[in-house]
This record gives C-alpha cells, sequence and structure tokens, in this order.
C-alpha cells in the first residue's frame, strides 16, 4: 500500500511540473502590471486584476483576433469533413476501378511534410488572388490526407450487407451515404471535427504566411507579433496567451475521452 | 446485383473522391512537384512583379547553399536539436506512460489528461510562455536552479544554452503525444508474462528490462522517427522564443527557408532549402525500416 502512495505521490509531482507553466501562465495573466518583473518571482498574485485582460480587449483588438480565429477552425473544421467524409467512405467501400493504386498513392504522400510545397503554394494562391484572404488559410485543410485515412478506417467496419440491402431497397449511393453511412461514421465524424478544430487554431506559420493585413489575423500571429512589440510585459502577455491557448484547452478537457481515444485506436493500428 | 447498380457505386467512387483528390492534386501535389522545378530558378523579387525577369539557373541555388555557412549553421542547428531532443522526449515519455500504466498508482485518468495537455496547448501561446519561464532574472526555471544551489543560466541569451533550452520547451509540448504511443504499446505487453516473471521473483527492474522494455521496442523506434520528423519541422518556437538568435545559434532549416523564400522573397533559394528539408526528412522516415532490411539479409 504504501508503495502504491509512494508511486501515485511521484506521478502527482511529474504531473505539477507538467501543469506548471499552463498554471504559471494563468496567474500571471492576473497581475498588476510589472508585478511579474521582480526578484524572487511572484507565484500568486498579490492583488489579482483584470487589468491586462481589459488592455488586450479594449486596446489591442484581441476581440477581433478571438473572432478571426473561431471563424477560421470553425469553417476549416466544416471544409475538411465536406471534403473527407465522401472520400473516406468511397476508399472504404465503394468498389471503383483505380482505388487500390490510388489509395496506396495517398498513402505514400502520407510521407511529405506539407511545409516542402508552401512557397509554390504561395505562389499559386497569388495568382488567384487568395494570398491575404481566410480563402487562402483555409486550402490546406481541403487536402488533409490523414483526415481520409481516420474516415476510411472507422468506415471499413461498416458490413458490406448492410449496404448491400439499402442497394436492393433501391437507395441511391447518395442516399445511402447520407442516411446509412454518415450516422455509423458519427464517432470518426466526431474525432476529425475535433482534431481539424485544434489542429486549425493552433496553426501559426501558414497563417503568418499568407495573412498580411492585422485585421485578419489569427490567435497565434496576432500573439507572436504582440510578443516583438510588448516583449517587456510579461502580464500582458501572459493574459493574451490564456486567451489564445484556454479555449482549446477547454475543449480538450470536455472531449479528453473522444481525443485521447482517437490517437490511441489511431496508434495501434498504424 | 445489376448492372446499373455496380455502374452506379463506381460512378459515386470517383464522384466522392473526386473533391478530396482534386484539392490535393492542386495544392498539396502540384506543389510539392513546383517546389523542385523552383529550386532550379532564380526566382526572387523581380520575378514576383514580372515574370519574364525569371530565369532557369540549374543547380545554381543549391551550390550557393553548400557554400552559405548560414545553411550549415541551419543544419548543425536542427541535428543538434534532434541529437538532445529524441533521447530526452524518448526517456520522459516511456516515464509518463509506465506511471500511467502501472495498476498500484490511483487516479490514473487524471494524470494522463495532464501529460497530454501540453500537447495541446497552442504552441505560439506555450513558447511565449516558456520565453518568460527561462528569462534570466525573473524566470522561475533559473529561480528553482537558483534555490537548489546550481548554477544559474542566461537560456536564451546564450548561444551555448539557446538550443538546449528550446528542446527542454519541445520535449514538454511533445512528450505526452509519445506516450501516448508507448501507452498504446504497453496494452499489448501480456499480464501473464508480466505475472509470470514476478512469481518467478523477478524484481520491478528485471521484469521492465526484460519483458516490458523488448516488447516496446517497436514503439520506441516509431517514437523516434516521429521526434526526428517533428525536430526537423521546427519553426515557430525559435520564431516567437529567440527569432533566431542569438547569434544565429537557433537557425532551424524550415526557418531558413521561411527568411529566404518571405523574408527576402528569394523564393528560388528558398525552394531549394525545402527540397533539402524534403530529403532530410525523408531519409529519416525510410533508412530506419532499410537499415533494418539490410540488417536481416545479412544475418539470414
Amino acid at each position: 500500500m504504501t508503495a502504491g502512495r509512494a508511486i501515485t505521490a511521484l506521478a502527482a509531482l511529474f504531473a505539477a511540473i507538467t501543469l506548471a507553466p499552463l498554471l504559471w501562465m494563468v496567474s500571471v495573466s492576473l497581475m498588476q502590471p510589472g508585478e511579474a518583473g521582480q526578484f524572487p518571482p511572484p507565484l500568486i498574485p498579490a492583488d489579482p486584476t483584470l487589468a491586462n485582460y481589459h488592455e488586450l480587449f479594449a486596446a489591442q483588438g484581441m476581440g477581433v483576433f478571438l473572432g478571426n480565429s473561431l471563424l477560421v477552425s470553425t469553417l476549416a473544421t466544416l471544409l475538411a469533413l465536406l471534403f473527407t467524409l465522401p472520400a473516406g467512405y468511397a476508399f472504404a467501400k465503394l468498389r471503383f476501378r483505380g482505388r487500390t493504386a490510388t489509395v496506396q498513392t495517398l498513402l505514400a504522400l502520407l510521407l511529405i511534410p506539407g511545409q516542402i510545397g508552401m512557397l509554390p503554394l504561395f505562389l499559386e494562391l497569388k495568382a488567384i488572388g487568395l494570398v491575404n484572404s481566410y480563402a487562402g488559410v483555409l486550402i490546406p485543410w481541403l487536402a488533409g490526407i490523414i483526415g481520409i485515412f481516420l474516415v476510411r478506417q472507422y468506415a471499413l467496419s461498416i458490413p458490406d450487407e448492410l449496404l448491400e440491402a439499402a442497394r436492393i431497397d433501391g437507395a441511391s449511393e447518395w442516399d445511402m451515404f447520407r442516411h446509412v453511412v454518415l450516422p455509423i461514421l458519427r464517432p470518426a465524424i466526431a474525432t476529425l471535427a475535433l482534431f481539424v478544430f485544434l489542429g486549425s487554431w493552433n496553426d501559426f506559420m501558414w497563417p503568418l504566411i499568407v495573412l498580411s493585413d492585422q485585421d485578419l489575423y489569427t490567435l497565434p500571429v496576432a500573439l507572436a507579433s504582440l510578443g516583438r512589440e510588448r516583449a517587456q510585459d510579461i502580464e500582458l502577455m501572459m493574459a493574451g496567451s490564456v486567451v489564445t491557448t484556454v479555449p482549446v484547452l477547454l475543449l480538450f478537457l470536455a472531449l479528453q475521452r473522444q481525443f485521447i481515444g482517437g490517437l490511441l485506436a489511431g496508434s495501434v493500428k498504424g | 446485383m445489376s448492372a446499373t447498380g455496380v455502374k452506379a457505386e463506381r460512378r459515386a467512387g470517383w464522384l466522392f473522391s473526386a473533391p478530396a483528390l482534386l484539392a490535393i492534386a492542386l495544392f498539396f501535389v502540384l506543389p510539392t512537384i513546383a517546389s523542385l522545378a523552383l529550386s532550379l530558378t532564380d526566382f526572387d523579387i523581380y520575378a514576383l512583379a514580372d515574370i519574364r525577369n525569371l530565369r532557369f539557373v540549374g543547380l545554381d541555388n543549391y551550390a550557393e547553399l553548400l557554400a552559405d555557412p548560414l545553411f550549415w549553421t541551419a543544419l548543425g542547428n536542427t541535428l543538434w536539436f534532434v541529437v538532445l531532443g529524441v533521447p530526452l522526449v524518448l526517456v520522459v515519455s516511456l516515464a509518463a506512460a509506465l506511471l500511467v500504466n502501472e495498476r498500484m498508482v490511483a487516479w490514473r485518468p487524471v494524470w494522463r489528461v495532464a501529460f497530454f495537455a501540453p500537447y495541446v496547448a497552442t504552441l505560439v501561446a506555450a513558447a511565449v510562455v516558456w520565453k518568460y519561464l527561462l528569462h534570466t532574472r525573473y524566470g522561475l526555471v533559473n529561480y528553482v536552479f537558483g534555490t537548489l544551489g546550481l548554477p544559474t543560466v542566461d537560456w536564451l541569451g546564450d548561444p551555448h544554452w539557446a538550443i538546449p533550452a528550446i528542446t527542454l520547451f519541445v520535449v514538454w509540448k511533445s512528450f505526452g503525444y509519445a506516450m501516448l504511443i508507448f501507452l498504446a504499446a504497453l496494452q499489448t505487453v501480456p499480464r501473464d508474462l508480466v505475472e509470470a516473471a514476478r512469481i518467478d521473483g523477478a524484481g520491478w527492474w528485471s521484469r521492465l528490462r526484460h519483458v516490458t522494455l523488448p516488447a516496446l521496442a517497436p514503439a520506441a523506434g516509431l517514437v523516434t522517427i516521429l521526434t526526428v520528423i517533428a525536430m526537423f519541422q521546427l519553426f515557430a518556437e525559435p520564431y516567437v522564443m529567440t527569432e533566431g538568435g542569438p547569434a544565429q545559434s537557433t537557425i532551424t532549416v524550415l526557418y531558413l527557408m521561411f527568411e529566404e523564400g518571405f523574408q527576402w522573397w528569394n523564393l528560388g533559394t528558398g525552394a531549394a532549402v525545402a527540397v533539402v528539408l524534403f530529403v532530410c526528412i525523408l531519409a529519416a522516415a525510410l533508412l530506419p525500416a532499410l537499415a533494418m532490411r539490410l540488417l536481416r539479409v545479412c544475418r539470414s
């Protein structure tokens, strides 16, 4: 029993160290301006205040960036679902010529990181006039190969008899997808939506490249830019970090079973 | 099944996958191939203004890169990140996985969520937080070092310490994901085998050493490959924490591509950096499997 308690304490200590930076971020964001720049560094605000948040939203336009991030991530999620779900299902269950070869090609493409094509993609978007727009930010989310495989993996478990029965009843392929397949795919839809939402919310390099208008910035781009102007204002920067990351941390906490379950399932099979 | 049904299914197969395939072709495959073509040109700000200024220069960009000390600095920095980061990620994530998997530990799901939280946190925000944690004078890390009687370090301001400091951050940020891979592998270690070893009198350490760890070897290989690839893709970390400094000591290969391409608009040179990056990542992904196969061929 004591061994159990000791090792539990070890796990708790490890967890406390892991969470310390995030807790410190929240604590400092509530300090008076200048309070964190002392020695020894204070851990708890002496006189908690929301002044930093007030400045962020009133003077730095944080509300706009928050809205931008919400919009971009929501659109990215919807678009990714729209493009990925039918494709993943088709690659799992519909028999058509070239399917095997296409799936193998896509598997090989997984090895190529997206950054390799960033410069030509920028030129491509510039040519069609999508630079400095959300359409430009969203485009890479249309071409998510991992998402297709996530859906395909799940769709493989749909029994063929079910689809054949629907076909014999005279259902069209589209009706079948809408009314038979999508309800079964619901867990995969939730997992994919969660991954894309978090991924697009946290994405930094591509929005940094595509967006030049400050009004269009997403939270990470805005925070990085603020960090270069106001590096000395620790408390303000921590409040900005809280606004940027706490929404996704809360989303993760609320849906952590699904999230970790989805990742575990993926790595067991892969 | 009727012939029209087969035909309908075939048509649906293409119609359902066409939008995604078209997007992948236009916005992923085409740019990747174009990167190769772009790296053979002198595409710069003048070509950006007027495409007629574009010239084919063969392998000149690559020759220039190989002669550029900054390229070697970036490559060396990236390798240093790999050398420091891979063992740290392996050890920390394995320890976390063993803790969370140990049945004697109470509240295991709580610890699992705690260990995983940094992976979910927004990279830029977390990097900003760590930048201040690592501050020479007011940072918590140096404060803890001071109270423990250890020498304090100018983490992000000293060219020798900036990479270890950022590596520390990257390990904190990413070990939760590697932990999940180990956890998935731990589910496949047969409990009977562990119990049998226990009954035979094997202690905790020898059970770990002779039963658990051998079963985790494939997972460790996967974590190694994924971490190497992740280290080659570092960009936001140095961008936010050090801007590549001090004295270019934290410039990575991807950072160099960004600077060449989007800061100085030398898109030809930038594309050449991208191709080099691609070759490195491909090697990291494929060489281990190749080496294993060679080893097997040699043994048989």
